[in-house]
């Protein structure tokens, strides 16, 4: 049986009486792209972001290569980061600096955490180059649409190579043109470099393309747990609700 | 905010030191500064004089301008206003910048790729503000001696070189030493409350003005205070 790369047990998270997390798991296998679907609200960012120690959680545990990220220090923390591409939902590119100045941004302090005779200049032009951004490099984030930046976001979150990628909301106030470009450029990413992805969404159509298991979060819990297929033709109606068009 | 304090001083001296980022801060708090520090010194010089000049020729003390002006704005008046003034232009700017970094989750994105954002973004801030806003009041000062002495020269007809001799007879150690080191800590406080306010915004666009305004106002307030400290121990140790 294959060892899961991730694995949150019992995760429970409250904001006051606003109880978000009520013991959420869930395993994340090597290779594997796992789809986390629940409304907004529901808490997927959360947990997202508990994951990546953003935020600390109430209860629960983390365990991200069988490091249990609560018990961590800072810099065992910031070194074990470095080893997870993170997507944020609004693309978080630094503003103030160049897309070139983006991706050499995580490259500053570890450079040496990847294994390769290349320079910054080609890491960074083969990152842009597998997004398809190669000739935006000296362009500003203003200066790029919504697609472009989620594009330049990727490839921030690529540059270093990392073996877990999350994706928080990566289709999220796109057209669908974008937005297919983008699960496509997903599924890339996941064959060439053997990533393995939690992909939290709400777009089913996502979820279809690019899941190999998905886990339904309704009030804080995993409801629900199977393929794309076995979920869609669920008769139960919080099931149900989520795969209406 | 004491905590956050003490953040600063536990981390400014732990490695790796962020000094290409220290020094674009230097350059955009300092060098961006110098055009509205220098008008605003030289007006605040011309008006001081124009304004103090016929009550000290009805006391036929007018004599005595080059020693009044230089002591007030070297010892007080440049300190504070110019301190205000960069409160304005620098701590609601910091208050601002990192508070659209935090809505827009670029303050996490720092962190999740493996850099620590308080040491990047706070620390850098903060030392870029110390360092500055001495040198920013020395030039403001000086800029301010200057337009009053180009007051004195066209209504009073007080050569440079008179006026300016008169200037640093009139100063002492006990006058520039208190009033710089009060700079370090207008400095410190423009950089720590800009950055505590911005990095600690929520509530979207609406977070961010809250941000900017409040670094503003809670820095004002706190070069008053001070400023009162700093004159009240000036007093004891230099007897002023």
């Amino acid at each position: 049986m294959k060892k899961p790369v991730l694995e949150i047990n019992e995760l429970r998270k409250s904001f006051g009486e606003n109880h978000v997390l009520n013991g959420f798991s869930l395993q994340l296998f090597e290779g594997e792209n796992l789809v986390i679907m629940g409304k907004s609200g529901s808490g997927k960012s959360v947990m997202i972001k508990c994951l990546v120690g953003l935020m600390a959680a109430d209860s629960g545990t983390i365990k991200i290569k069988d490091f249990d990220i609560v018990s961590l220090g800072q810099n065992e923390l910031d070194v074990l980061r470095t080893e997870i591409g993170f997507l944020f939902q609004g693309s978080a590119l630094y503003d103030s600096m160049t897309v070139r100045e983006n991706l050499e941004f995580p490259l500053r302090r570890n450079r040496d955490k990847i294994k390769t005779s290349q320079t910054t200049e080609a890491l960074v032009v083969e990152a842009l180059e597998n997004v398809g951004l190669a000739h935006a490099i000296d362009l500003m984030p203003a200066e790029l649409s919504g697609g472009m930046q989620r594009r330049v976001a990727l490839a921030r979150a690529l540059i270093l190579k990392p073996k877990i990628i999350l994706y928080d909301e990566p289709t999220t106030g796109l057209d669908p043109i974008t937005s297919k470009e983008i699960i496509q450029l997903m599924r890339h990413i996941q064959q060439t470099y053997q990533t393995s992805s939690l992909i939290i969404t709400h777009d089913v159509d996502c979820a279809r393309v690019i899941s190999n298991r998905m886990i339904l979060l309704v009030d804080g819990i995993n409801y629900a747990e199977g393929t794309f297929e076995e979920l869609s033709q669920s008769q139960d109606p919080k099931v149900k609700a989520f795969f209406k068009t | 905010m004491t905590y956050f304090a003490i953040r600063f001083f536990k981390e400014v001296f732990t490695t790796p030191f962020e000094w290409k980022e220290l020094l674009r801060q230097c350059y955009q708090m300092g060098n961006r500064s110098f055009l509205l520090v220098g008008v605003t010194g030289f007006i605040l010089g011309l008006v001081f004089t124009l304004q103090s000049r016929p009550t000290l020729l009805e006391f036929g003390a007018v004599s005595w301008m080059p020693s009044m002006v230089s002591i007030s704005i070297v010892r007080e008046i440049g300190p504070v206003i110019i301190a205000l003034i960069c409160a304005g232009r620098i701590g609601s700017g910091i208050g601002a910048e990192l508070g659209s970094m935090k809505v827009t989750e670029q303050i996490d994105a720092m962190e999740v790729s493996g850099t620590n954002p308080f040491k990047y973004l706070v620390v850098t801030r903060i030392l870029a503000t110390t360092l500055m806003l001495p040198l920013l009041i020395i030039m403001g000062d000086a800029v301010a001696l200057f337009g009053s002495a180009i007051v004195e020269n066209l209504k009073g007809e007080v050569s440079y070189l008179l006026y300016f001799n008169k200037v640093f007879d009139a100063l002492k150690f006990s006058d520039i030493i208190p009033a710089t080191v009060k700079s370090f800590f207008f400095g410190f406080a423009i950089g720590l409350v800009g950055c505590y306010k911005g990095y600690h915004s929520s509530k979207g666009t609406v977070g961010v003005g809250e941000a900017s305004n409040a670094a503003v106002v809670y820095t004002s307030m706190l070069i008053f205070v001070i400023d009162f400290i700093a004159v009240f121990l000036t007093d004891i140790f230099f007897e002023i």
